[in-house]
């Protein structure tokens, strides 16, 4: 039997170092679907979970399985499923309930070419708009994208802290290419991984109000069977959690759920930058076409074009004013992705033009090699 | 309107959410009498309560979970179930009771209630069945009896209904009765029994909605009431292929399936976890 945490130094996939990095970070339950590239999750933490003392079932779609996810969470258990694009098109409905009601959970998106069917087994980043904006109305989200194994496995703790901090949805955009892979991970012993649970409430059970937030804007969470008998609904609803149909409470509610992200967005967001100080173009990427950019800003400093990379760790909420700052002074941007123009048209919008936005992009089923980075760096200036 | 404080206590008043009355039901709904059955078989069949939660999915019977004062959970459409089942096995010491419509639970939900059967997940389903989808203004539903009138049936439904108790059985729903709200003590009785039951438990509650399915199928709240009197007969162990809905040959109500069979939970913890493996290795080092 092995402990949560495996310490110690291994080879493994993104996908199993996914699976790792959720039981370090506490997870508990996984309802999950299996579906091409993401299924060595599923197959992962199913063997691992129950030496823990938690649970994994494979449910019959995707919809029932975010669907038991929030329902294990709402019992107090963190709890995580895991897809790729076919998968999370069925799961929208159930990540909007989850936004509405305030309960934390992570959902992994090993992305694939699409759309429909697609090139199941080859990857691509083209469903980072889906993330964003996938469920309907308008909500904050926080999706986090992974650029290796080792990264996957320090990103799903962080996906579970940031879930369990500000009691949303949190989602892990993977792609197939950094699923599959295998590379070193070191998993670090249990004590040194910092892990985060949700606020629970204290005081008396009578005056609760289940989504009366505190001073960071997030409620204190009551689970099922605590006797705080809490009402959670979809609806537009008050502090109290009840449904209110009127202009103002949707008004309030949507300032409570919006606002929790917008006001810590110094925590949420986090970049890496590489030689960015002097730069005078800005390569923006993430996910595995950080690997490639990273490449291509080395070999164009070699003959002499001064760029850097920009990497988003963190993806949604968008790092608006990061791309502003660097409009002022950069001669121009360059995002990187598999897909034919996503995060691409957010750089635009922040650059807002101050300074021109390019695209190295690509319809998926492959990464993008660093010679389209180059060319387009030097043409385009 | 003010009332006086004896006319605003009632026996169940502390399983209501009094500040949320008035209920959106109409009057002549039966979903409110299908909702008091089920709060006094909670009550009644002295489970802790404090452990007990109930989850709807969406329609006029998914406001059910709105009312209740206990943790309640009102979820998306057609995925109570799942939603349950998550609830269920991550806490295996509450009672979940899901409380939803024939739309919500055998529609958009169908699929979900023959694998939480299967499963055996210990769950209590109430499915208050009124033929057609009320929330929405009376639209056909995967109940409504054959050449029965909806808004979008006009010429009457070409279809055959499903007969619930029949798929409850053939999936492994280890208790599945069927009452109408007119047999209020029969179905409090079986909700009790059904709460009780370690396993997954469906409970068919046949209901009038005279705003959209009575009305169109020329059918006044009385009449409905009175189809449900004459037009059923009470035989318990009847086989649920019997179970059809047709009421020109009358209605079979009553208690079908009552067996007790290892829980999801029970076979996850035996298969997945067997104790000795457990005690042995975790001795071993
Ligand atoms: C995904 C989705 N599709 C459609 C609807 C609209 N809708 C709300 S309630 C309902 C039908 C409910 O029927 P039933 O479960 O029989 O409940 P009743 O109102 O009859 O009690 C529908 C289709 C919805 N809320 N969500
Ligand atoms: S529409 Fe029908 S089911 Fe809904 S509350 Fe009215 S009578 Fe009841
Ligand atoms: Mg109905």
């Amino acid at each position: 039997m092995n402990p949560a945490v495996l310490t110690g130094e291994h080879f493994m996939t993104g996908d199993v170092a996914c699976a790792e990095g959720a039981l370090a970070a506490g997870c508990r339950f996984f309802g999950g679907y299996p579906i091409t590239p993401a299924t060595e999750i599923a197959e992962q933490i199913a063997e691992r979970l129950p030496e823990v003392g938690g649970t994994f079932i494979q449910m019959e779609d995707e919809i029932a399985a975010i669907a038991s996810v929030i329902g294990a969470s709402c019992a107090g258990v963190k709890s995580m499923t895991a897809t790729s694009g076919p998968g999370f098109s069925l799961m929208m409905e159930n990540i909007g309930l989850a936004a509405c009601t305030e309960t934390p959970c992570v959902i992994v998106d090993v992305q694939r070419a699409g759309p429909s069917t697609g090139l199941p087994t080859q990857g691509a980043q083209s469903d980072m708009m889906q993330a964003r904006w996938g469920s309907h109305g308008d909500y904050e989200i926080i999706a986090l994208a992974p650029s290796s194994p080792q990264d996957t496995f320090y990103q799903t703790i962080r996906a579970f802290n940031l879930s369990e901090t500000y009691r949303l949805p949190v989602l892990i955009m993977s792609d197939e290419i950094i699923g599959h892979i295998s590379e070193r991970v070191i998993i670090p012993e249990a004590r040194t991984i910092k892990t985060v649970s949700r606020p629970r409430p204290k005081g008396r059970k009578d005056r609760f109000k289940p989504f009366q937030p505190g001073p960071n804007g997030v409620a204190p969470m009551a689970i099922a069977g605590e006797g705080y008998n809490i009402h959670v609904t979809g609806l537009t609803h008050d502090e109290k959690g009840y449904p209110v149909m009127t202009v103002e409470a949707q008004e309030e509610m949507m300032t409570r759920i919006i606002g929790k992200v917008s006001r810590n967005l110094h925590d949420i967001i986090q970049t890496e930058s590489y030689r960015m100080d002097d730069a005078e173009i800005a390569v923006i990427s993430y996910g595995v076409s950080t690997r490639t950019s990273l490449a291509a800003v080395d070999e164009a400093r070699e003959m002499g074009i001064k760029a850097g990379l920009l990497r988003l760790i963190t993806v949604w909420p968008f790092p608006e004013d990061q791309i502003r700052k660097l409009a002022e002074r950069v001669k121009g941007f360059v995002t990187v992705e598999i897909n034919l123009g996503q995060i691409h048209y957010e750089v635009e919008r922040c650059a807002a033009g101050k300074a021109p936005a390019f695209l190295v992009g690509h319809p998926g089923g492959t990464i993008i090699p660093p010679d389209s980075v180059i060319e387009t760096l030097k043409t385009a200036f | 309107m003010k009332l006086n404080k004896q006319q605003t206590t009632h026996p169940l008043d502390d399983l209501l959410r009094i500040d949320r009355i008035p209920h959106i039901w109409c009057p002549g709904c039966g979903i409110g009498t299908a909702f008091s059955s089920c709060l006094i078989a909670m009550k009644e069949s002295g489970i802790d309560l404090k452990k007990t939660v109930m989850v709807s999915g969406i329609g006029c019977s998914g406001r059910g979970a709105g009312y209740v004062n206990l943790d309640s959970y009102h979820t998306t459409h057609g995925r109570a179930i799942p939603f349950a089942t998550g609830m269920k096995l991550a806490n295996p010491e509450l009672n979940v009771v899901v409380f939803s419509g024939d739309g919500d639970l055998f529609a958009i939900g169908g699929n979900h209630f023959i694998h939480a059967a299967r499963r055996n997940v210990d769950l209590t389903v109430v499915c208050v069945n009124n033929f057609n989808y009320g929330m929405t203004g009376g639209q056909v539903a995967a109940t409504t009896p054959y050449l029965s009138m909806t808004t979008t049936t006009p010429m009457g439904n070409p279809d055959t209904p499903f007969n619930l108790p029949l798929m409850a059985y053939a999936s492994g729903a280890t208790y599945v009765a069927r009452w109408t709200i007119l047999h209020a003590r029969d179905l409090t009785e079986s909700i009790e029994e059904a709460i009780l039951k370690r396993g997954f438990s469906f409970v068919e509650v046949l209901s009038p909605c005279p705003i959209n399915y009575g009305r169109r199928n020329k059918e006044k709240p009385i009449d409905t009431l009175k189809t449900y009197q004459e037009k059923t007969i009470i035989k318990n162990d009847a086989h649920p292929t019997e179970l059809g809905i047709d009421f020109d040959r009358g209605i079979i109500l009553g208690k079908f399936v009552d067996t007790n069979l290892p829980t999801c939970s029970d076979r996850y913890d035996n298969t997945c976890r067997p104790k000795d493996l457990f005690e042995e290795e975790g001795e071993g080092i």
